[in-house]
């Protein structure tokens, strides 16, 4: 399981609107492609993207097989205190991809 | 070189016919595509009956893309993110793919910036839709239209 990659500022002020990226290795497998012998190579897809700031959450999307593989995302945040930010992916096989990162609000 | 000239261009040619091919093969399972009633279906179950407003939806597409494997596409929302007005969240349609939607993405406050940035798989050349659902109940809405050479689904193609 490839470990997923997030960039979060690791300091910040209070208020400051921060912008953080994050990628994870992943398939993405739409279920519309077919194997070899034709047959439909099933749906795995990320389906749930989390992002919880000291377990509150601050931003969450709903991904369809139209996200590329290995999907990137970036989105923004507002530091309101030091903390720790934690990343989780959910796939169809209910494999949970997560990581962390904290965050020294000044 | 006299002799490469012909041979680059019957080349030249067989690549135009291939292309063409590939666009017919492309074209050819119509039934697999989005219809437009799915896209309308897919955005009425999401905003309801509430009329999209065409403006303060800013979507970052390229104009051409050589394969749709990974298109990045960046959408900004006009919106103070207050606690009062900010935006709660961001549907994205496609209408060439299979299914309609793509993504939606949950803001709030707590987003600070309604913007987010992705990649997305494209089938082929079409426009992508954003919608925005703000906390005050209304609906904004942006739009943008990409060339895709070489859909993202080509390996289907070969696989039939």
């Amino acid at each position: 399981m490839a470990e997923p990659r997030v960039r979060v500022p690791s300091t910040a002020r209070r208020g400051e609107v921060i912008e953080i990226k994050t990628l994870l290795s992943h398939p993405m497998e739409t279920g519309h492609r077919r194997d070899v012998y034709g047959k439909l190579i099933p749906r795995q897809i990320i389906h749930t993207f989390t992002c919880t700031y000291n377990g509150v959450e601050v931003f969450r999307a709903d991904w369809h097989p139209a996200v590329a593989a290995n999907p990137y995302l970036a989105f923004f945040t507002v530091a309101t205190e030091s903390g720790r930010l934690r990343f989780e992916w959910i796939d169809d096989e209910g494999t949970v991809y997560a990581t962390e990162a904290d965050i020294t609000v000044a | 070189m006299s002799l490469s000239q012909p041979l680059r261009l019957s080349r030249r040619t067989l690549l135009r016919q291939l292309g063409a091919a590939g666009v017919l093969v492309t074209l050819g399972p119509a039934g697999a595509w989005a219809t437009k009633e799915m896209v309308q279906q897919a955005v009425r179950d999401r905003i309801g009956t509430r009329e999209p407003q065409p403006h303060g939806v800013t979507l970052r597409l390229p104009k051409i893309a050589e394969t749709g494997n990974s298109v990045p596409l960046t959408v900004t929302v006009e919106s103070p993110m207050t606690p009062d007005d900010h935006v709660l969240r961001l549907h994205v349609f496609i209408e060439g793919n299979p299914e309609p939607v793509a993504a939606t993405y949950h803001f709030g406050v707590r987003a600070g910036k309604a913007e987010m940035s992705t990649r997305l798989r494209l089938a082929r050349s079409q426009t992508v839709l954003a919608l925005a659902e703000m906390s005050d109940g209304s609906v904004r809405s942006g739009a943008a239209s990409i060339l895709v050479t070489l859909g993202a689904c080509v390996e289907e193609v070969w696989g039939d």
